[in-house]
C-alpha cells in the first residue's frame, strides 16, 4: 500500500544517461524498483545498467508500457520532457529537476489537470514507498515500512526527521516530497486526501517551511475535514528574514505572508502538534499513536 | 531579480503603457539637463532596490531644472536604508485624480498566475487587503488562453469604470499581463497605477521581479545582476554565481549545511538554543571540496563570525568524501574560527575518523552541535 506508487509500478527514467539520472537509476534499480525504460534522445538502441534505452517516450511506450516517470533533464528542457510523458500517456511524473521557469511550471500543471495526471515536484527528492518502490534521489536505508505518512517541501530536512522516526521506530507508508518551488504538482492538501484513505498510514508528518500558504490551507483543510489521523507538522525558516529567498525558490517570505509563525499558528488553531526542532516530531508523534 | 524602477518604465513605456515623462541620471548636472526638458514641477527618484524607498527620503520634488539639480545632489550623496544611491529617475509629477493598484504574481494553491486589482492604490496590496478586502479584485488567469481583453475590461469594470474608460484602462492591464509573460516576471505591478485629471490612465510607479530560474532566457538582466549594480551583497553575488545558496544575517554563528530545508531548520535551532546565526548557506548535494572551500571563504568573509557550524547529513553523499573536502577547504581558506562539524550518513565512522584524526571534534546530534556552536559564539561575551 502506501500512495501514489508501489510495488507494481513500472517507470520510465527521462534523461537516463545523464551523471544524477544514471546515478540514480542504479540506486533504484538496486532498491526494487521495476525502471523499464530510460530516455535520452540520441541514444536509442543502447541500454544502461541493464534498461534499455529509447530516443522518445513514444518508442518507449510501445516497448515497455510504462505508468510512471522520473525526470532528471535539464531546467530549460524539464518541462518538455514531462509533458512528453504526459501526451504519452503516463499518469505520474516525478521531476526531479530545479530551477524550473514559473511559467514553464504553471503551463504544465494546467496541462497535467486535463490529463487528470499526478505530478511529483518539480525540485523534489521523489518519492518513496519503502520496501515496494522508490522514485527518486533519497538515500533508501533510513526509511523502513511502517504507518507513518510523510510529506514535505524539503530533501534533506525530511531525510533528517524520516532517520529520527526509523530509529524510534517509526516506520513509514510513503514519503514524498512536494518540492521547494513555488509551483508545484501535488500540495499538501492533495496528499494529505490520499493519505487519508490509504489503510496502512496511521499517521502523518507533514514538514513545511516559510512561503506560500500552502500549509496554512493544509491547517484549515483538517480542521474543517475533521482529519481521521493524527498529524504532526514541522515547519522551517522561523529565523529567515522578509523578503528573502532561503535557498528553494519558493522559500521566501513576502511581506508578512508566508512567514513561519503564521503557518504555526494555523496548524496550532487546527489542533495539529507543532514540533519546536526537527528531533521532536518523532516524540510527539510517540504520544499520538 | 528585482529590476530597478527605470529599467521597469522602460518597458512599460516599450509596450505602450503611458508612464510620466523622464530620464535616468547619474550626476547633478545630468539630472539638470534631463529636468530642463521636462514639464515642472518634476520628482526625483532614487533608484535602489528597497521598499519603503519614498518613506526613508528617497523621493523629491522640484519645480525647475536648478533645484532638481541641487535634489539630485542631495540623493547621490546619501544612502537610502543603507544602499548608496548610484543613479536617480527625475520624471514629470502628474496631475493625480485617482490611484489605483494593478498586479500579476503567482497563486501556488491554484498553480497559475492571478490578477490582482483594487480601486484603492497607493499602499502596499497587502495593506490594502487588510484594511478594504471588498475592493481588492482577483482573477485567476487560465495558463491555456493567458489574460485577455475581455478580462481586462471586466476587471476595469469592477474598478468602476464605465464608457471609453473600460477599453483605455482595459488596454493597459492586458499589455502589462503581456510584459509579465514575456519577460519571465514573478511579480509585475503598476502601484499606483493612476487615473490623471483628464481621465486618462498612467503608470506612476511600477515594479517588476524576475523570474530567477528563467533568467536564462533574460541575458541582458542575468548579465546586470552578475556584472553590474543589484540589490546582492558581494557574498551572496559570490555565492549566485557559484551555484550556493547564501543569505546574509545579523548574527555571529557562521552557518553551512546541504539543502535548503536543513539549512533552515539548523538556523531555527541555534535561535531556539540563544543563539544568532550569522548566515544561511546551502552547498548543496555532493559538497566537493572546492564548493565546501568557497562555502567556507564567503561565511567567514563576514567579520561578525564567531564560530562555524557545518551540518552536514550525507545522504547518498559520501561522509568520507565530505570529510576530506572540509580538510582540504580548512587548508585552503586557513580557517581560524572554532568549527563544530555535524556528520552523519554514509560512511559516517571514516568521516568522523578522518576529521577526529585532525584534530575536529564531531558530534552526531544536530542540537548537540547547534548548542556547542550557541556556547563557543558567546564565549567572551562576559
Amino acid at each position: 500500500m502506501g500512495i501514489v506508487i508501489d510495488k507494481n509500478t513500472r517507470a520510465l527514467v527521462q534523461g537516463i544517461t545523464g551523471t544524477q539520472g544514471s546515478f540514480h537509476t542504479k540506486l533504484m534499480l538496486e532498491y526494487g524498483t521495476k525502471i523499464v525504460a530510460g530516455i535520452t534522445p540520441g541514444k536509442g538502441g543502447t541500454e544502461i545498467h541493464g534498461v534499455p534505452i529509447y530516443d522518445t517516450v513514444e518508442e518507449a511506450q510501445q516497448k515497455s508500457s510504462a505508468d510512471a516517470s522520473i525526470i532528471f533533464v535539464p531546467a530549460a528542457f524539464a518541462a518538455d520532457a514531462a509533458l512528453e510523458a504526459l501526451e504519452n500517456g503516463i499518469k505520474k511524473v516525478v521531476i526531479i529537476t530545479e530551477h524550473i521557469p514559473i511559467k514553464d511550471a504553471v503551463g504544465l500543471m494546467a496541462i497535467a489537470k486535463q490529463a487528470k495526471a499526478t505530478i511529483v515536484g518539480p525540485n523534489t527528492p521523489g518519492i518513496v514507498t519503502p520496501g515496494e518502490c522508490k522514485l527518486g534521489i533519497m538515500p533508501a536505508h533510513i526509511f523502513k515500512s511502517g504507518g507513518v505518512g510523510m510529506v514535505s517541501r524539503s530533501g534533506t530536512l525530511t531525510y533528517e526527521i524520516a532517520a529520527g522516526l526509523t530509529r524510534n521506530n517509526h516506520g513509514q507508508s510513503t514519503c514524498l516530497g512536494l518540492g521547494g518551488d513555488p509551483i508545484t504538482g501535488l500540495n499538501f492538501i492533495d496528499t494529505l486526501k490520499m493519505f487519508a484513505s490509504d489503510h496502512q498510514t496511521k499517521a502523518v508528518v507533514l514538514i513545511g517551511e516559510i512561503g506560500g500558504n500552502l500549509e496554512e490551507l493544509a491547517a484549515k483543510y483538517i480542521a474543517d475535514q475533521k482529519y481521521p489521523k493524527p498529524v504532526v507538522a514541522f515547519i522551517a525558516g522561523r529565523s529567515a528574514p522578509s523578503g528573502k529567498r532561503m535557498g528553494h525558490a519558493g522559500a521566501i517570505v513576502t511581506g508578512k505572508t508566508g512567514t513561519a509563525e503564521s503557518k504555526i499558528e494555523a496548524f496550532r488553531k487546527a489542533g495539529v502538534s507543532v514540533a519546536e526542532k526537527p528531533n521532536d516530531v518523532s516524540d510527539l508523534l510517540t504520544k499520538l499513536i | 531579480m528585482k529590476l530597478f524602477e527605470y529599467e521597469a518604465k522602460t518597458i512599460l513605456a516599450k509596450y505602450g503603457i503611458p508612464t510620466p515623462q523622464g530620464g535616468l541620471a547619474t550626476s547633478a548636472s545630468q539630472a539638470k539637463e534631463v529636468a530642463s526638458k521636462l514639464k515642472p514641477p518634476v520628482v526625483i527618484k532614487a533608484q535602489v532596490l528597497v521598499a519603503g524607498r519614498g518613506k526613508a527620503g528617497g523621493i523629491l520634488f522640484a519645480s525647475s531644472a536648478e533645484e532638481a539639480e541641487t535634489a539630485a545632489n542631495k540623493l547621490l550623496n546619501v544612502q537610502i536604508k543603507g544602499i548608496p544611491v548610484k543613479s536617480i529617475w527625475i520624471e514629470e509629477k502628474i496631475q493625480i485624480k485617482r490611484e489605483l493598484y494593478f498586479g500579476i504574481t503567482t497563486d501556488r494553491f491554484n498553480q497559475s498566475y492571478v490578477a490582482i486589482a483594487s480601486a484603492a492604490g497607493g499602499m502596499e496590496i497587502e495593506e490594502i487587503a487588510a484594511k478594504t478586502p471588498e475592493k481588492v479584485i482577483k482573477l485567476l488567469i487560465n495558463p491555456e488562453y493567458g489574460f485577455r481583453s475581455f478580462h481586462a475590461r471586466q476587471m476595469a469594470t469592477k474598478m468602476g469604470y464605465a464608457g471609453n474608460q473600460i477599453s483605455e484602462l482595459g488596454k493597459v492591464l492586458e499589455r502589462l499581463y503581456c510584459i509579465g509573460m514575456d519577460y519571465d516576471a514573478e511579480l509585475i505591478e503598476m502601484n499606483p497605477l493612476v487615473e490623471t485629471v483628464d481621465g486618462k490612465f498612467a503608470a506612476a510607479d511600477t515594479r517588476i521581479i524576475l523570474d530567477d530560474n528563467a533568467l536564462f532566457r533574460h541575458q541582458e538582466y542575468k548579465k546586470r545582476l552578475l556584472e553590474g549594480e543589484s540589490e546582492l551583497s558581494p557574498q551572496e553575488l559570490e555565492a549566485m554565481k557559484n551555484d550556493l545558496a547564501y543569505v546574509k544575517l545579523d548574527g555571529n554563528i557562521g552557518v553551512i549545511g546541504n539543502g535548503a530545508g536543513l539549512v533552515m531548520a539548523t538556523l531555527d535551532t541555534i535561535q531556539y538554543y540563544g543563539g544568532k546565526p550569522a548566515n544561511f548557506l546551502d552547498v548543496g548535494g555532493g559538497a566537493p571540496s572546492e564548493k565546501t572551500a568557497l562555502a567556507l571563504k564567503i561565511v567567514l568573509s563576514d567579520p561578525n563570525v564567531r564560530a562555524l557550524f557545518i551540518n552536514i547529513l550525507g545522504g547518498i553523499t559520501r561522509c568520507d568524501e565530505v570529510a576530506r573536502g572540509i580538510l582540504e577547504a580548512k587548508e585552503k581558506v586557513g580557517v581560524t574560527k572554532p568549527m563544530v562539524i555535524r556528520l552523519v550518513g554514509t560512511n559516517e565512522e571514516e568521516g568522523k575518523r578522518i576529521l577526529t584524526n585532525a584534530g575536529i571534534h564531531v558530534l552526531e546530534s544536530m542540537e548537540e552541535a547547534a548548542q556547542r556552536a550557541v556556547e563557543i559564539s558567546k564565549q567572551g561575551d562576559k
